[in-house]
C-alpha cells in the first residue's frame, strides 16, 4: 500500500469531516438549549450564503456583506423561535421536528424568491488547490483551502467554548440546557436565552454556508448537507459541542477511507450508507453517542 | 342530536365488541365504503382516478404502516420509501420469475420480503429509541437504495436500474384502465386497512401502546420487549411493502430507486403527523392533505395569474406554493397539533349535541 | 355528473381561471411540465425559459404558427416522478385538441410515462435526454429523443478524445474514467463506453457519485490513484462544480475532463470558478445571444416588457438556447404537420405524423435565424434521434468557447446497440414492431 495515497485520504477525510462538523454544530446547539431538532439547519446555511452571496454580486463590500447576513440571519432565528417554536413549546419533540421540517420548505422557497435560483460562485481568496511544498517534498495532496477550513472551524468551536464558558449568557446557556425548571427558578429569561441560541444557529450556518458555498459553489443543494450533518451527530451526541467535531472527524476520515479501500469491491457509492451504518454499529455499543448524555436515552 | 348513541343498547358481549360500536359510525364507513367502490368508478374522470385516487389510496395505506410503528408502537422511523422499495423490487422480480403467480401474491409475498428487512432493521430499536433510533433507520433508508442499485438481481440487470412494471394479471384478467387499477388498490387498501383496525385493538394492538406509553412499565407487566418491538416493525413495514408495490405497477407503472428517497420518508411522515398519530382515519386525512395540497396549489397558481392579468416571473409562483405548503405545515402543526383526527374528533363532540346546544 | 361538481367545488378558483383564459378555437396547447424550484431549478426555469419565450415570439411575431395561436400552461412537478405523473395526467386533454406534444425535462419521468403516452396517442419529445432506445421508432412510434441521443454524444465523445491524442488508433492503453451520478440517467452510458474500450482498446473505469453529488473528496482521490489520461463526467446538478473542484484539488487538469450537455453549462462552471478554467463539454446547442432568433426574440416579447427570464443576462446562456432549441423543434414539427392536415389545431397523433417526418434542413434553419445554433435534424420511422451530432466547448473562465464542428456519433455502433435494446423491449412488453416501409 502508499502510504502517501494512504496519509492523502485520510487527511482529506479527516478535513471533510471537519465540514461536517460546522453543520453539525448548528443541530447541537439548538438541541442542547431547547431540544430541538432543528433539520431546518441546512436551510438556514443555504439561506444564509445565498444572501450573503447575492449582496456581494450587487456590488456590497465583502465584510459589510458579512455583518448585514449575520443580522438577517439574527432576525431569521428570533423569528422562528417567535413565529414557529414558541407556540409549540411542550409538544411532542417529533411535531417540533416535522415543523422544522416545514420550516425547510418555507427557508428554500423564500430564498429562491428572494434571490432567484441560479446557482453562484463564491471566492473567499484561498484557492482551493494542493499545498505545492507538501506535494513537492513528500507527495501528498493537501488543499489548502481545507486546511483553512479545518482552522476556521476550530476558531469557531474555540469561540463558542469561550462563549458558553466565561460570558454570562452563555452559563446561563448552559444552565438551560441542564435543566429549563431550574433555569426558571434561578431567574434566566428562558425566551430570551432561546432567542439567542437561534440566532447564535444563524451565524453559525453563515460560517457554515460561506464555507461549504466556497467548496462547491452556492447553490440549492447546499440544503442537503444537513443529511452529511445527522450522522455526525449520532456518533457525537445531539447535546455535545466536542462531540459534533470529534464525530465529524471520525465520520469524514472513515467514509474516505472505507470508499476508497472498500468501494471498489462492491461497485462504489458506499458513502451514501457508510457513515450512517458506522454510527448505527457505534450506536448499539454505546447507545447515548460518543459524548451524549447518558440519563437521556436509556431503554 | 344527530350523532348520539343514546338509545343504542347492547344485549351482547359480540355486539359490544364490534369494529364500529356506534350505529352511525357503521352507516358513515358502510356509505364511504358504497362510494369508494360505486360511486367513485362510475362518475369520477381518468385524471381523478389515476393522477389523484390511486395515489392517495397508496400512500394512505404506507401511511398507516408507519403508523402502525410510530403512532401505536411509539418507535420513530426515517425508512419508510427504503421498506416500500422493496416491497416494489421484490412484487417486480416475483412477478418476473413465477409468471403464473397471481399478482396479488406477488404483492403480499413483497409484503413479506420488506417485513423480514424491517425486522432486521428494526433490531436497533431494542438498544436506542427517539431521535438516535430516527437518525439509525435513515441508514435502512441509504443502505437498502444503494443495494437495490448495485446487485443486478433486483433490476433483472436493466442498464439504467430502471424496472419497468409488469402488467398486472389475477386469473387471466389485466388490470389496466385507470378504473381497474383504482378499484385493485380500493380493494387492498381497504382489506388491510379493516386487519390494521382489528389488529390495532386486539392483544397485539394493547401491546404495541403499552410499549409505547411506558417501555419500562410495559416489560414490567410481561411484554416481551423483543418481540413486541420486531413484530410492530415487521406488520408496519409489510404494509410498506405492499404500498410500495402497488406505487410501481399501479400508479408510476416504472421505477428507479430514487423514486423511494428521502423526500418520499419524510413526506409520509407528515401525513402521519398532520393526519394525527395513532389514528387509522388519521393515516387517511393525512395522506389526503399532503397529495392534494401541493397539486391544489400549482393548479390554482397558473388561473390567478390569468385573473390578476400578470405574468410573475417563471420560478415566483413555484417558490411561493413551496412556502406556502410548508408555512401551511407549521400552522396545522401550531393549531392542532394532534391531527386533523383530532380536528374530527372534536367535530364528532360537538355533533352530538348539535343543534341544541344543551 | 358527480365529479364535475366535485372539481369545481375543490378547484373553485382554478376552473374560474380556466373560464377566463377562454377556450378560442384556433389555438394549439402545448404543456410545460417543469421545475423551478428545488436542486435542478437553475437547467428547470433556464430551457422553459427559453421555450415558452420562443412561442411567444412565433405569437406575437407571426400570430402564431400559419394563423393557429400557440397556448401553455405551465405545471411544477420539482423532478420528482410522482408530480411528473400528475402533471401528465393533468395537462394531457387540455386545449381544444388535447396535449400536441408532451416534454417532461426529465429521464426518470419520461421513463414513468412513456407507456402511458402510448396508450393515450400523445407523442413525447426528450430531447438529450430521457430513454436512448426509443430511437427506434419501429418499437417506440410515440417516443421521440430528437437531436441526439446520449449513447451518441459518447461515441463523439470518445472520436474527440481520439483526435486530440492525434488519432483513434492512439486510444490503444490508454485510461479513461467516467464519473457518473448515480443513478438511472448516470449509468445510461455504461454498456456503450464498456463496448468501445473493446474496440479501441483503452481502459475505462467506472465511478459513481451518490445522489446529489455534494461531496466528491473520495472519488477523485481515486482518480488521481488511476491517473487516467482522460475523465468523463456525467453530472447533473451540484455533483459538476464539486466535481470541477475537487479535481483542482487532486490537481487533475480539467482540460483533460469532457463533460456531458447537462455538464456544461453556465450555472455548472461559474459556482466553481477559476477551478472551471480549461474544462470541456459537449453540447448540442451554443451558447450566444447574437443568434438572430434569440435577437427576435428580444425583439418581440423582452421589448415589450414581457418574457419568462427574470435575470435578462441569462437569456444566450446555453440553457437558454437549450430551451430555443426545443421551441424550434416544436414549432416546426406542428408546421409540418399542419403541411399535411391543413392550418387548423392538430391532434396529438398528427403532430405526431409532424415529428416523424420533420426535416429541419440548414437552409429551414438559416430562416429561421438559427444556421449554427443547433444541427440539421431529418427524423424518420425508423430513427427517432434524426442528427447525433455534437460541439465541443470550452470554458474560457468568462463564457463557453466551441472548439470543434459537429462531431458525427459511431451510427454503426449506436444503431445496432439502440435496435437490440428496443428488441428486447419489445419482447418483454410483447410490442410488434412497425413496418417502416408502410409508412407515409
Amino acid at each position: 500500500m502508499n502510504w502517501q495515497f494512504f496519509v492523502e485520504v485520510l487527511v482529506s477525510g479527516l478535513l471533510a469531516g471537519i465540514m461536517y462538523s460546522l453543520v453539525a454544530l448548528g443541530f447541537v446547539l439548538i438541541y442542547k438549549a431547547s431540544g430541538v431538532f432543528n433539520f431546518a439547519q441546512g436551510a438556514m446555511v443555504f439561506f444564509a450564503a445565498l444572501t450573503f452571496v447575492s449582496l456581494v454580486e450587487r456590488g456590497m463590500n465583502f465584510w459589510i456583506a458579512v455583518v448585514v447576513t449575520l443580522a438577517v440571519m439574527v432576525v431569521v432565528g428570533i423569528a422562528i423561535e417567535r413565529l414557529v417554536l414558541r407556540p409549540l413549546v411542550n409538544q411532542p419533540q417529533i411535531t417540533l421536528f416535522m415543523a422544522t421540517i416545514g420550516l425547510t420548505f418555507v427557508l428554500e422557497g423564500l430564498a429562491q424568491l428572494l434571490w432567484g435560483s441560479q446557482p453562484h460562485g463564491l471566492e473567499l481568496g484561498i484557492p482551493d488547490v494542493p499545498i505545492q511544498w507538501l506535494a513537492d517534498n513528500a507527495n501528498i495532496n493537501i488543499s489548502q483551502f481545507d486546511v483553512f477550513a479545518g482552522l476556521i472551524a476550530g476558531a469557531l468551536v474555540a469561540g463558542l467554548a469561550v462563549f458558553f464558558q466565561t460570558t454570562r449568557i452563555g452559563r446561563a446557556l448552559r444552565a438551560v440546557a441542564d435543566d429549563h425548571q431550574a433555569a426558571l427558578a434561578v431567574g434566566i429569561p428562558l425566551r430570551q436565552i432561546w432567542a439567542i441560541v437561534w440566532a447564535v444557529a444563524g451565524f453559525v450556518a453563515l460560517v457554515a454556508g460561506l464555507m461549504w458555498g466556497a467548496r462547491n459553489g452556492v447553490q440549492f443543494a447546499l440544503t442537503f448537507i444537513a443529511l452529511k450533518a445527522l450522522p455526525v451527530l449520532i456518533l457525537g451526541g445531539f447535546e455535545s459541542v466536542a462531540g459534533a467535531i470529534v464525530g465529524g472527524l471520525i465520520i469524514g476520515a472513515s467514509e474516505k477511507l472505507a470508499e476508497v479501500y472498500l468501494g471498489p469491491y462492491v461497485g462504489g457509492g458506499i458513502e451514501s450508507w457508510f457513515p450512517y451504518v458506522l454510527a448505527l454499529a457505534f450506536l448499539l455499543i454505546r447507545p447515548e453517542g460518543l459524548f451524549g448524555e447518558r440519563r437521556i436515552e436509556r431503554v | 342530536m344527530l350523532y348520539r348513541e343514546a338509545g343504542q343498547f347492547k344485549t351482547t358481549y359480540a355486539a359490544d365488541q364490534q369494529v364500529f360500536p356506534i350505529r352511525q359510525d357503521r352507516i358513515a364507513v358502510a356509505a364511504l365504503l358504497v362510494v369508494a367502490f360505486v360511486g367513485v368508478p362510475l362518475f369520477a374522470n381518468q385524471y381523478w382516478l389515476s393522477a389523484i385516487l390511486t395515489p392517495f389510496l397508496i400512500l394512505a395505506l404506507a401511511t398507516l404502516g408507519l403508523n402502525i410503528l410510530t403512532g401505536y408502537a411509539g418507535q420513530l422511523s426515517l425508512g419508510t420509501a427504503a421498506f416500500m422499495a422493496v416491497g416494489a423490487f421484490m412484487a417486480y422480480n416475483f412477478a418476473l420469475r413465477l409468471p403464473w403467480m397471481p399478482i396479488l401474491v406477488s404483492f403480499m409475498l413483497a409484503g413479506l420480503c420488506a417485513a423480514a428487512v424491517g425486522i432486521v432493521f428494526g433490531l436497533p430499536s431494542l438498544r436506542i429509541k427517539g431521535f438516535y433510533l430516527a437518525v439509525a433507520t435513515l441508514a435502512c433508508q441509504f443502505f437498502v437504495l444503494w443495494a437495490l442499485q448495485r446487485v443486478g438481481w433486483f433490476t433483472n440487470d436493466s442498464a439504467s436500474g430502471v424496472i419497468t412494471a409488469q402488467k398486472m394479471v389475477i386469473l387471466g384478467y389485466t388490470f389496466e384502465s385507470p378504473a381497474d387499477k383504482y378499484m385493485l388498490t380500493l380493494c387492498v387498501v381497504a382489506v388491510l386497512a379493516v386487519l390494521a383496525k382489528n389488529m390495532l385493538r386486539s392483544e397485539t394492538g394493547r401491546k404495541f401502546m403499552a410499549v409505547r406509553d411506558m417501555d419500562i412499565a410495559a416489560e414490567v407487566i410481561g411484554i416481551r420487549m423483543m418481540q413486541t418491538k420486531l413484530l410492530a416493525f415487521g406488520i408496519s413495514s409489510f404494509y410498506c411493502g405492499v404500498a410500495g408495490a402497488l406505487y410501481a405497477y399501479a400508479y408510476l407503472g416504472t421505477v428507479e430507486p430514487e423514486a423511494f428517497n428521502l423526500d418520499l420518508s419524510f413526506r409520509i411522515l407528515f401525513m402521519v403527523i398532520i393526519g394525527g398519530v395513532g389514528s387509522i382515519l388519521g393515516s387517511f386525512m393525512g395522506a389526503a392533505f399532503i397529495v392534494l395540497l401541493p397539486i391544489f396549489l400549482n393548479t390554482v397558481a397558473g388561473p390567478i395569474e390569468h385573473l390578476l392579468g400578470i405574468t410573475l416571473p417563471s420560478g415566483l409562483m413555484s417558490n411561493l406554493e413551496l412556502i406556502v405548503f410548508g408555512a401551511l405545515i407549521i400552522f396545522f402543526l401550531i393549531v392542532e397539533p394532534h391531527g386533523l383526527a383530532r380536528l374530527w374528533q372534536i367535530g364528532k363532540e360537538k355533533l352530538r349535541l348539535w343543534p341544541f346546544p344543551h | 355528473m358527480i365529479s364535475k361538481h366535485l372539481k369545481s367545488a375543490l378547484l373553485g378558483v382554478a376552473m374560474l381561471g380556466v373560464a377566463a383564459t377562454g377556450q378560442a378555437q384556433n389555438e394549439q396547447f402545448i404543456p410545460m411540465a417543469g421545475y423551478w424550484v428545488g436542486p435542478f431549478a437553475a437547467g428547470g426555469s433556464g430551457i422553459y425559459g427559453g421555450f415558452i419565450d420562443y412561442l411567444n415570439m412565433i405569437n406575437a411575431r407571426d400570430g402564431g404558427v400559419n394563423g393557429v395561436k400557440l397556448t401553455y400552461e405551465k405545471c411544477e412537478h420539482e423532478y420528482n416522478n410522482a408530480r411528473g405523473v400528475e402533471c401528465y395526467e393533468r395537462l394531457k386533454k387540455k386545449g381544444p385538441t388535447g396535449a400536441s406534444v408532451f416534454h417532461t425535462l426529465s429521464t426518470g419521468i419520461t421513463y414513468s410515462i412513456l407507456d402511458k403516452a402510448t396508450a393515450d396517442k400523445i407523442p413525447l419529445i426528450t430531447i438529450g435526454y430521457g430513454r436512448t432506445d426509443t430511437s427506434d421508432g419501429r418499437v417506440f412510434p410515440y417516443v421521440f429523443p430528437l437531436v441526439t441521443n446520449y449513447w451518441s454524444q459518447n461515441t463523439a465523445k470518445i472520436k474527440f478524445i481520439g483526435s486530440r491524442e492525434g488519432g483513434m488508433d492512439k486510444l490503444k492503453g490508454k485510461k479513461i474514467v467516467n464519473i457518473y451520478h448515480d443513478s438511472a440517467y448516470g449509468k445510461e452510458t455504461i454498456p456503450v463506453l464498456d463496448a468501445q474500450a473493446k474496440t479501441y482498446g483503452f481502459t475505462v473505469t467506472h465511478i459513481p457519485v451518490p445522489t446529489p453529488g455534494n461531496e466528491q473528496g473520495a472519488q477523485w482521490l481515486q482518480v488521481r490513484q488511476i491517473k487516467p489520461d482522460w475523465v468523463i463526467l456525467r453530472g447533473w446538478g451540484v455533483m459538476n462544480p464539486t466535481a470541477l473542484k475537487a479535481a483542482a484539488k487532486v490537481g487533475f487538469p480539467r482540460d483533460h475532463i469532457v463533460g456531458v450537455w447537462w455538464s456544461g453549462a453556465e450555472e455548472d462552471t461559474i459556482p466553481a470558478g477559476d477551478a472551471a478554467k480549461g474544462y470541456i463539454a459537449a453540447g448540442f446547442n451554443v451558447a450566444g445571444a447574437n443568434f438572430p432568433v434569440v435577437q427576435e426574440i428580444k425583439k418581440a416579447v423582452y421589448a415589450k416588457g414581457k418574457g419568462e427570464m427574470e435575470d435578462q443576462a441569462r437569456i444566450g446562456s446555453i440553457y437558454y438556447n437549450r430551451g430555443v432549441v426545443h421551441g424550434i423543434i416544436t414549432v416546426e414539427a406542428i408546421r409540418t404537420a399542419q403541411a399535411k392536415y391543413g392550418n387548423k389545431p392538430l391532434t396529438p397523433e398528427q403532430v405526431r405524423w409532424g415529428i416523424e417526418n420533420l426535416n429541419i434542413t440548414e437552409a429551414r434553419l438559416k430562416d429561421l435565424g438559427a444556421a449554427g445554433f443547433m444541427q440539421a435534424l431529418k427524423v424518420s420511422c425508423a430513427d427517432h434521434e434524426g442528427g447525433g451530432a455534437v460541439k465541443f466547448q470550452q470554458w474560457d473562465g468568462k463564457q463557453w468557447k466551441v472548439i470543434t464542428d459537429w462531431i458525427q456519433p459511431d451510427k454503426q455502433l449506436v444503431r445496432g446497440m439502440i435496435e437490440a435494446s428496443a428488441a428486447a423491449y419489445a419482447k418483454e412488453k410483447n410490442i410488434t414492431p412497425r413496418d417502416c416501409s408502410k409508412e407515409g
